[in-house]
């Protein structure tokens, strides 16, 4: 245990690794890569943490986990402790250690990282958060909250729905989620792919929601099945986190052509729809050569699920250049590793096709760095005359996702941006009394954790507003 | 789950199913559709809403048997379920007082039209209807069209009712009549034939009104799977939709669209066993 271990012992440690599945092996399955700690792994690298007394890393996480708290626990061996500590502060623990972009929020903080790596917050929330699932009978048993009285519709239930239901279920606030979907989980089930996140985890995160008493509805599409105005009066309060579920088109000739595809309807058909699975019906073109256009997280999720459908080619195609990506470092290492080409600093001009309608290639424009834009990173500027053809047979469009306006549209008094997502105050209050909204409709396209900070801030907001109301 | 209440056989593999969906059936304006995702690893379905009664909490859809799904939705006896429906999607329809309008409807699309066509007879319009199939099984709702269409006329193809011929050539006559001619047309049946009738009405100038059914996966805009060109403008069928001016669409596009996943299809279909498979419908594309 930690106590017998002396300064020079603990910083002797070395950072663990994450054992992962074999990268040829995992790239023709859809099994998940990482694998997970062992026990005996996790505790020591939880020995690794120094208990800084200003704890930077919770600052850096936008759902502030007692990280040094449940790592104690973790280093002494005490995992119902640990879980205990993780899962008051975390709603979905299993998922955030898995997809959130540790390196930029918590670990980027460590004190540990300029010398020897920061301690792997995230492989410990993991097998902490696992090792809850499948121990449940040694979790203490919470007292069940008092029932307030309130209740209060959640729209949507991706990760800033499902947070701000475990929020407010935690509050003894009677919580109804509507999806629009058939399944729960938003872009946790349509959007990340199996082998990243299981969607067993996605279940067993859903089922300890509905345990503490969350009802979960799905088909439901607010804006159309039932309006805005009605769940207003039909519950105390409304907290909207439905997402950014409209693409951004690319705009180029050839775009309609059979083959292409955004990258929401590829990574819906193979993880919603099961087009992965033989047993599915679901179809997809399972592409020879495949092109994904864009460098985040999304355009890694479609680009590697096309390697395991097959795909002998499978490319990034990038207007800029690495260092400016918006992908987490990890999945653009796993990419390469699974044989992911890169064409860096291209952007597509024209999807080219054949006569019976089939994409068969693209016709790019080779760039250069110019001076910064107004996101900080350099931007491409086209090499006059510099164009290339790559021959493909599936295009994926993953340069990103706007507000999806049924919702909107149907509630005129819902103050928005320009482009079209709802505004908030810090605490997440629309400019409606009671309503209250977060994610990517407030923030446009963003990552999970994001979101399920906004939804943990605003459930704060909304309790307190269920009060002052009574 | 969503229950089905009636299930009755209108025409071969053509069926009409009465379902349990009381909040659909409140929200529902004319010319919008449903999802219907039959079972657990089961496609989504986008179907049109044919009629609703909100005070029964009671949806119709029409639906033919076309692949392995339709089959299980058609194959869902009364008091059996669906596990998911969701809607109502889609814009409603325009309808407005045009004074003479023809509503031509082609197999399954004739259930589509009807509540539409009752719908422009109750704006005060002179409804002329026309409808069309293959043989004399495939003519539905007749009867109930002529409830309030100025005249009925039955085309098919191997002259078993009505005229021999195609909706287009009943559509022609009612153009060259100058006391017939319309003032708009709503098309609503398979793409060939709403095609047909868009390229007929075309040179006359006459507002021609068809609604789409491209692939489509939330019905939401999120996946932009049912993306149709409408002028020079990609549109999504299922929220810009699924009616659209006929003279707009890019029905090349459309066509070629559907297209799109056929070996599949084809293969599922295959797998099927022979009693089943004689079941489908096969839809010209």
């Amino acid at each position: 245990m930690k106590k017998n271990l002396s300064h020079k012992e603990i910083m002797a440690i070395k950072r663990v690794k994450m054992p992962e599945q074999d990268a040829q092996e995992r790239s023709r399955n859809f099994k998940e890569v990482n694998l997970g700690l062992s026990k005996e792994q996790a505790i020591r690298e939880a020995q690794r943490c120094l208990q800084c007394k200003s704890q930077p890393c919770v600052d850096g996480c936008p759902v502030r986990v007692r990280i040094p708290e449940f790592i104690e626990a973790l280093a002494e061996g005490d995992l119902p402790e640990a879980a205990h500590i993780l899962l008051a502060d975390n709603t979905l623990p299993a998922v955030c250690g898995r997809v959130c972009p540790q390196e930029d929020q918590c670990e980027i903080r460590c004190v540990r990282g300029a010398k020897s790596g920061p301690v792997a917050i995230g492989y410990l929330e993991r097998f902490v958060a696992d090792w809850a699932m499948e121990h449940p009978e040694e979790l203490p048993t919470g007292s069940t909250p008092q029932a307030s009285g309130k209740s209060v519709a959640v729209v949507g239930s991706g990760p800033a729905g499902l947070t701000m239901a475990g929020e407010l279920a935690h509050m003894g606030h009677s919580v109804t989620i509507f999806e629009a979907l058939h399944d729960t989980g938003g872009v946790l089930r349509y959007g990340i792919p199996e082998f990243r996140l299981p969607k067993r985890i996605v279940d067993l995160e859903v089922t300890r929601l509905q345990n503490l008493g969350v009802t979960i509805e799905c088909n439901i599409i607010v804006g159309k099945t039932m309006t805005l105005e009605e769940l207003s009066e039909q519950f105390d309060a409304v907290f909207i986190g439905n997402g950014a579920g409209l693409p951004v088109m690319l705009d180029l000739d050839g775009e309609n052509l059979k083959g292409v595809y955004s990258a929401n309807e590829y990574l819906t058909r193979v993880n919603l729809m099961g087009a992965w699975r033989s047993d599915f019906p679901t179809p997809i073109i399972h592409g020879r050569q495949v092109a994904v256009i864009g460098g985040g997280n999304t355009a890694m999720d479609a680009v590697r699920t096309a390697r395991r459908l097959g795909a002998e080619r499978a490319i990034i195609l990038y207007r800029r250049s690495e260092a400016e990506m918006p992908a987490r470092i990890e999945e653009i290492i796993h990419a390469k590793e699974e044989g992911i080409e890169f064409i860096l600093l291209a952007a597509p001009l024209e999807i080219l096709g054949d006569e019976q309608g089939w994409v068969t290639g693209l016709r790019c424009q080779k760039m250069e760095l110019g001076e910064p834009d107004a996101s900080g990173r350099r931007r491409p500027v086209p090499i006059a005359g510099a164009t290339f053809e790559l021959e493909v047979d599936v295009v994926v469009n993953a340069i990103g996702t706007r507000a999806n306006p049924l919702l909107t549209a149907t509630a005129p008094n819902l103050k928005l941006s320009r482009k079209g997502n709802i505004e908030t105050d810090s605490t997440g209050a629309t400019n409606l009394p009671g309503v209250f909204a977060g994610g990517d409709i407030v923030r446009g396209g963003a990552t999970v954790i994001l979101a399920m900070g906004d939804g943990k801030n605003a459930a704060a907001a909304i309790d307190a507003y269920l009060n002052k109301g009574a | 789950m969503f229950e089905v209440l009636q299930n009755d056989t209108l025409a071969p593999n053509v069926h009409r199913l009465v379902i349990r969906a009381p909040r659909i059936a409140k929200a529902r304006k004319s010319g919008q559709f449903v999802i219907v995702h039959p079972e657990q690893g089961g496609e989504r379905i986008p179907l049109t809403i044919a009629d609703a009664d909100p005070q029964a909490g009671t949806i119709t859809l029409f639906v033919q048997a076309v692949g392995p799904s339709t089959l299980q939705i058609v194959g869902t006896p009364a008091g059996g379920s669906l596990q998911d429906i969701a809607g109502p999607l889609g814009k409603e329809t325009e309808i407005e007082r045009w004074g003479r309008v023809a509503c031509v409807g082609g197999g399954v699309g004739t259930a589509v039209l009807y509540p539409l066509a009752r719908a422009l007879a109750d704006a005060d319009n002179e409804v002329t209807t026309i409808i069309g199939g293959r043989a004399k099984p495939f003519i539905i709702l007749a009867d109930e069209l002529a409830e309030f269409s100025r005249e009925v006329l039955i085309t098919t193809e191997d002259g078993s009712l009505g005229r021999q011929g195609f909706v287009t050539n009943a559509l022609q006559e009612l153009i060259d009549d100058p006391e017939r001619c319309p003032q708009a047309i709503f098309a609503v049946g398979p793409v060939p034939m709403m095609r047909a009738v868009c390229e007929l009405s075309r040179p006359y100038g006459i507002k021609t009104i068809v609604s789409l059914n491209p692939i489509m996966i939330d019905g939401t805009g999120m996946c932009g799977g049912c993306r149709v060109k409408i002028g020079n403008e990609t549109k999504f069928a299922c929220v810009d939709g699924p009616e659209f001016d006929g003279h707009q669409v890019d029905f090349a596009l459309l066509v070629d669209r559907l297209t799109m996943y056929r070996e599949q299809e084809a293969k599922l279909i295959g797998e099927l066993p022979p009693e089943l498979q004689k079941k489908i419908i096969k839809v010209k594309k």
